[in-house]
């Protein structure tokens, strides 16, 4: 008997954790092909040599392409720590408040000694985005506005006056401020060594934030009740993660951008928020997610260095979730149309194998198989029709067909399902009749779906409660277990392996 | 208790120290956005009883686990546990939140969520050891939960989660237990098997809070009962205080005064 469809569907861990580098691989190796030919087109319009830079990126020969590359890896690993907490804690929108609040920042670090000093630009930006937050807090705690109003006002404000500040540096006659619009939308070719050591520093912080702390931060995402009455720091856990987040979205602005940046927050997380239920693995998939579009964004950056990165980091972290979403072994659409395609295809073999019992039962048993052409007048469908089911029996080694093509011939695998559907279906009808004393011309339908998801210990637990009853509400005989598992002495007297019908 | 009003303890309840007392609370009040919805709760919870918190909705059932477990601001009163500040003395304290509470889609499975039950017991940067994991998994096996040990939380019935939850409390080891309707959206299978080991914790001398909404069953399952509304309408044995007129008096008729007079007090704010 092929495995039931409950059995394919609740596949076990065991088989999932096997899957899941496999179908990682199978993403970056379909997430790398629109790059390789946007890259192609892009080079076309900016009129260098895509090969040249292409090569220069991967022998990695150019000091920028390296510093790039770490850049788009440390991006990857410190979003894609703090995204994962993020997703789970249900804070993507303040992420997204957080990242837009520190753009006014940045103008401020800039205007501060009037260059793209990275500390200045770090330290400002954090503040800004940290007030942000705050901002968020105060209005919630204070008036009934909810949360998701506080965060959307306080998100398009800060940007506007960060948006008012930039064009004020634009306008200033200082001849500094190059680069400064790179914040808005990501250019990762202009990482520089001191960007890189704050990087660093942001990064192996958060590993170390979220390696020693990761119970705490563990349980107080999951349950903060629980975790507060056990005695653990809740606020602080929250708070630090707060300050870890802005310094995540500030250290990746210079490649990503403002605009951008929540979304390498949020979408790694939710790739690998579909890929596992651990939350170990899933900070594990979001860092490598991160990390591989950070890479394939920077170097599509670097071959035309006319367009911001941000979009294509995003893009690329996007198509990886496309991926995911589609052939996830767990909750991919794929596997669920397939689930639901071969649950389909089942149930159909399975009415066909039905249909050639109620015939045979109509003959009285007598015969060794059915009529094609009875068959279809039964069912009210053409010969060909017919013909197309029970080539699906045949291929399922659950009948064969004489070579006249009129007669159908089911074997003893493929009686004992048809037999076994009749059952299912006659004791679910006797079942709704008797004790859930619902009138027998209400439930033929019900037992048409139940049929087919019956499996043997509901079917003997049924047996007992009807009291292994032998004649359905309608008068027709219910096959037992014994004379489908070929069994019961009534063998004797069977045309086909089963017992003559009628009492 | 960081919101305790520090009041000059004038009290000195009962002969000498009041370290078998797992509970007393005095003169609790809580207030939500300036309306108050507990009054001067007063309580002293002996040892090793099984009490049932019972009142209608909005009474402040939750509220007073919340508010005794430091979770919810307290405008008013202190609470002390085991005779000391509740914060000295979490690790004797376990605690069941309502269901609902949580996010069942979360990516943990339920070996997971049992160990967060000694988390409390760890230090700062200590990782579960051997033994924590042996005691979650002895307290799965108490709910007949352990061959769902690798199930990821969400392929769980209502009835399993709570065991889930109910697991997690044991692994706690505490002497003193809150749960917030433990029995709510389960299988009958189910709430039969947590009031069986409800029982068995009373019988080691354990003492438990259990919030309820069942008055059929309230009266079987519990040795003590708190009758709340807004207030301690009644407190003692349940041969005692489950009779219709402290029944009536806890559901019947809302408590008029106490609801306008919380109104007014908001207006004022």
């Amino acid at each position: 008997m092929p495995p039931s469809f409950q059995e394919t569907v609740r596949t076990p861990n065991g088989r999932l954790r096997g899957r899941i580098g496999l179908s990682h691989l199978l993403f970056l190796a379909i997430a790398s092909i629109p790059f390789a030919a946007r890259a192609a087109r892009v080079g076309d319009v900016v009129e260098t040599s895509v090969w040249t830079q292409a090569v220069r990126f991967l022998t990695l020969s150019d000091p920028s392409v390296r510093y790039a590359l770490l850049g788009a890896v440390l991006i990857g690993v410190s979003t894609g720590l703090l995204g994962s907490f993020i997703v789970v804690r249900r804070m993507a929108m303040a992420g997204d408040a957080l990242s837009h609040a520190v753009l006014p920042g940045v103008a401020l670090g800039f205007l501060w000694n009037m260059s793209k000093d990275p500390m200045a630009i770090f330290v400002g930006a954090t503040l800004a985005g940290l007030l942000g937050t705050a901002f968020v807090s105060w209005i919630t705690s204070t008036t009934r506005i909810k949360e998701d109003a506080a965060l959307g006002m306080v998100l398009a404000g800060f940007f506007s006056v960060g948006l008012c500040l930039m064009s004020m540096i634009q306008g200033l006659p200082t001849g500094n401020k190059s680069g400064i619009n790179s914040f808005i939308f990501g250019q990762a070719a202009a990482i520089g060594p001191s960007d890189l050591k704050l990087m660093a520093i942001v990064t192996v912080g958060a590993l170390l934030g979220v390696g020693l702390f990761y119970r705490q931060l563990l349980v107080t995402s999951f349950d903060p009740g629980f975790a507060r009455a056990s005695g653990l720091p809740v606020r602080w856990v929250h708070h630090g993660l707060m300050l870890f987040l802005a310094f995540a979205v500030v250290i990746a602005l210079q490649a990503v951008g403002v605009v951008l940046v929540s979304a390498l927050l949020i979408i790694p997380a939710a790739t690998a928020y579909l890929l596992t239920d651990r939350m170990h693995r899933m900070l594990a998939i979001a860092v490598a997610a991160g990390v591989a579009a950070g890479v394939a964004g920077s170097f599509v950056s670097f071959l035309a260095p006319a367009l911001p990165t941000g979009p294509f980091i995003v893009l690329a972290s996007a198509s990886l979730f496309s991926a995911a979403f589609l052939f996830s072994p767990r909750q991919g659409l794929l596997l669920r149309w397939w689930h639901q395609r071969s649950r389909n295809a089942r149930v159909a073999r399975e009415n066909t194998l039905k249909a050639i019992y109620h015939l045979s039962e109509a003959h009285g048993f007598k015969g060794e198989g059915a009529l094609v052409r009875e068959l279809a007048e039964r069912r009210r469908s053409t010969l060909e029709e017919e013909l197309v089911r029970i080539r699906g029996l045949v291929a399922a080694g659950w009948a064969t067909l004489s070579d006249d093509r009129a007669v159908v011939y089911p074997t003893p695998a493929g009686w004992q399902r048809g037999s076994e559907i009749v059952r299912n279906h006659r004791l679910w009808e006797l079942y709704l009749t008797n004790a859930a004393q619902i009138s027998p011309d209400h439930v033929h339908e019900d037992a048409e779906k139940i049929e087919h998801v019956l499996g043997e210990e509901l079917v003997r637990e049924l047996e007992r409660r009807l009291q292994f009853a032998t004649v359905d509400p309608h008068g027709k005989a219910i096959p037992a277990i014994g004379d489908i598992r070929g069994s019961a002495p009534s063998r004797g007297d069977t045309t086909i392996g089963f017992r003559r019908s009628g009492p | 208790m960081n919101n305790t009003v520090p009041l000059p303890t004038p009290h000195t309840p009962g002969p000498a120290p009041t370290d078998d007392i797992p509970l007393e609370v005095h003169d609790l009040t809580v207030a939500y956005q300036k309306k108050p919805v507990l009054w001067g709760i007063d309580l002293v919870v002996p040892a090793g009883k099984l009490i049932g918190i019972i009142g209608p909705n909005g009474a402040g059932k939750s509220t007073l686990i919340k508010a005794i477990l430091g979770q919810v601001p307290v405008s008013a009163g202190w609470v002390k546990v085991f005779g000391e500040p509740l914060k000295k003395n979490l690790r004797r304290i376990g605690y069941v939140p309502q269901r609902e509470s949580v996010d069942w889609d979360f990516p943990v499975n339920v070996l997971d969520v049992v160990i967060m039950g000694r988390y409390g017991r760890l230090g700062l940067f200590q990782r579960p050891r051997r033994e924590d994991v042996d005691i979650a998994r002895a307290c799965l096996d108490q709910v007949k939960m352990l061959p769902f040990a690798n199930r990821q939380i969400s392929n769980l019935s209502g009835g399993q989660q709570q065991r889930v939850f109910l697991a997690r409390a044991l692994a706690q080891e505490a002497d003193l237990y809150f749960m917030d309707e433990p029995f709510a959206g389960v299988d009958a299978a189910t709430e039969s098997a947590i009031i069986g080991l409800l029982q068995e914790l009373k019988s080691r001398g354990k003492t438990l809070m259990v919030v309820h909404h069942d008055l059929s069953t309230a009266k079987e399952y519990f040795d003590m009962l708190l009758l709340l509304n807004m207030r301690v309408v009644s407190f003692g044995p349940t041969e005692q205080v489950f009779n219709n007129e402290l029944l009536q008096k806890t559901y019947g008729g809302r408590l008029t005064i106490l609801t306008d007079v919380a109104e007014a007090v908001k207006q004022q704010s």
